[in-house]
């Protein structure tokens, strides 16, 4: 039962002080622990900025050395914020169509077909990416001959395996969407590029530099994100088959299930945010201009939230997690995220009797004073037939 | 049976029946706009905020605390505010008035 646990390294530090530091590239961060402190400061966009003039910051590890275009909505702070939101917000609802789940099934039942008519499937690589790729084609409205090329990319696009940040990988990724983009000017069609450059905020067409903002958003917040969770949540069936068999039975808990595996899981360990008063947090002073971020792992196993807070508990009725974040700047992708567990999820009970890990190595993310599992580099599976 | 009146923020009225599920769930199957429902009910997202009527305040009750917490960080709170993934629809609610909150 161990392979697809997702330990609590933030414990003793979350109930002795609230707050844990980190050193990352010489621009430390202030790591916020608590539940209640999470989202306090999550709340507080004004002292807790996102859209400062360092772009990249709020990001840990900071990608201020390797990126110059602003995220967006990510990146902007009210009230700038609220017109970009409400211009992407409506597209990013999709997934609650019937068709697009209709287009998502066909491609989550394709990738678990593959994985059984095999003898063994490398899930990261083979399942999940191929998966996050193809799912994305739907949620860009591109052809879905587009996710060759994301999925031939592999899982280090943004990261190479030694340093934590790598700027000629992630100029690979800025590359293909500006020339995605002046496709898109040149032709424009139904997809989200075209759909974002016919956009008005306030009466003004987006700049093409905005566009690619909202672009590196989708394509970068969702890709370990949606690896993480479909690899972790494959592991953890395998590992808890009478879980599988239980969502078999009672299909009426499938909700509570997805939000309890998010909350177990939290793909995002933490999100940045620049301090921009002296202020303090669990009485630790904070100097303007430094760096805090807000620990969505730690606050999603905070005991005095979650009873059993280590244990999965699949029926967890009331479930306050922050594994979307909180607040003003809560993940734009969480709809299209549910959906894909969902019928992932959906499509386990109907096609797999029992999955087996092989062999698997883990991704554990260094944080310093924590070392933080959040999912796997690699990891061998067998599934078999219902 | 339970009849729940929804105010939205455009100032429309609508009417809905229900005797299952949460107040949230009854809103989302009959499109009650401004209640998205995006957790499906677990507590976390704050998308199914509303206003009790206060002179109904009695008829629903006061929120939990983790429900209160979460409707502390909420920009719209009032002493009357509700999330409706937390209330069961019953006899208990019929003829109630709820506000979506903004
Ligand atoms: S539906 Fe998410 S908190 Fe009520």
């Amino acid at each position: 039962m161990e392979k697809s646990k997702i330990s609590d390294p933030f414990k003793k530090a979350r109930l002795e002080k609230g707050i844990g530091e980190m050193n990352d590239q010489n621009d430390p961060v202030t790591m916020v622990l608590g539940h209640k402190d999470v989202r306090k400061c999550a709340h507080n966009w004004k002292t807790f900025q996102s859209g400062g003039e360092e772009v990249g910051r709020i990001v840990v590890p900071s990608e201020v050395h390797i990126r110059d275009t602003r995220q967006i909505p990510f990146e902007v702070d009210p009230p700038e914020h609220k017109g970009y939101r409400d211009i992407v917000e409506p597209w990013f609802k999709r997934p609650l169509e019937a068709k697009y789940q209709e287009n998502l099934s066909q491609i989550i039942n394709n990738v678990v077909d593959e994985a059984l008519s095999k003898e063994t499937i490398e899930v990261v690589e083979e399942f999940a990416l191929k998966l996050q790729s193809r799912a994305l084609t739907i949620l860009l409205n591109v052809p879905p001959e587009k996710a060759d090329l994301w999925i031939s990319w592999g899982t280090h696009v943004f990261r190479s395996e030694d340093t934590a940040l790598d700027s000629s990988k992630a100029n690979i990724l800025y590359d293909y969407i500006d020339a995605e983009l002046d496709k898109a000017i040149a032709n424009p069609g139904n997809d989200l590029y075209s759909v974002l450059l016919a956009s008005e905020n306030n009466g003004t067409k987006l700049t093409k530099e905005e566009a690619k903002g909202v672009m590196i958003l989708t394509f970068a917040g969702g890709r370990d994100t949606v690896i993480n969770a479909v690899t972790n949540s494959i592991a953890y069936f395998a590992e808890h088959p009478q879980a599988l068999e239980r969502l078999r039975d009672e299909p009426e808990i499938m909700n509570t299930a997805i939000e309890e595996l998010i909350r177990y899981f939290s793909p995002l360990t933490q999100m940045g945010r620049v301090v921009t008063e002296d202020t303090q947090v669990c009485e630790h002073a904070l100097k303007a201009q430094s760096r805090i971020s807000m620990c969505w792992a730690s606050a999603n196993r905070d005991e005095r939230v979650f009873e059993k807070a280590n244990e999965v508990v699949l029926d967890r009725k009331v479930n306050p997690h922050v594994a979307f974040g909180f607040g003003t700047h809560n993940c734009l992708g969480a709809t299209h995220a549910r959906q894909i567990m969902r019928i992932l999820l959906t499509v386990l009970t109907q096609k797999v009797k029992s999955m087996e890990i092989l062999d698997c190595e883990e991704n554990i993310e260094n944080l310093d004073e924590f070392k933080r599992k959040v999912g796997f580099d690699s990891i061998q599976v067998k599934f078999n037939k219902l | 049976m339970a009849k729940i009146t929804f105010i939205t923020s455009d100032g429309n009225t609508t009417i809905v029946e229900g005797s299952t599920g949460s107040v949230m769930e009854l809103a989302v199957q009959n499109k009650i706009k401004g209640i998205d429902g995006d957790c499906g009910g677990v507590c976390s997202c704050a998308t199914c905020h509303v206003h009790v009527n206060p002179e109904q305040w009695d008829k629903t009750g006061a929120p939990d605390e983790l429900e209160n917490d979460m409707l502390e960080f909420d920009d719209n709170v009032s002493e009357y505010s509700r999330l409706s993934c937390q209330m069961k629809v019953s006899e208990d609610l019929d003829g109630l008035i709820l506000t979506v909150a903004k």
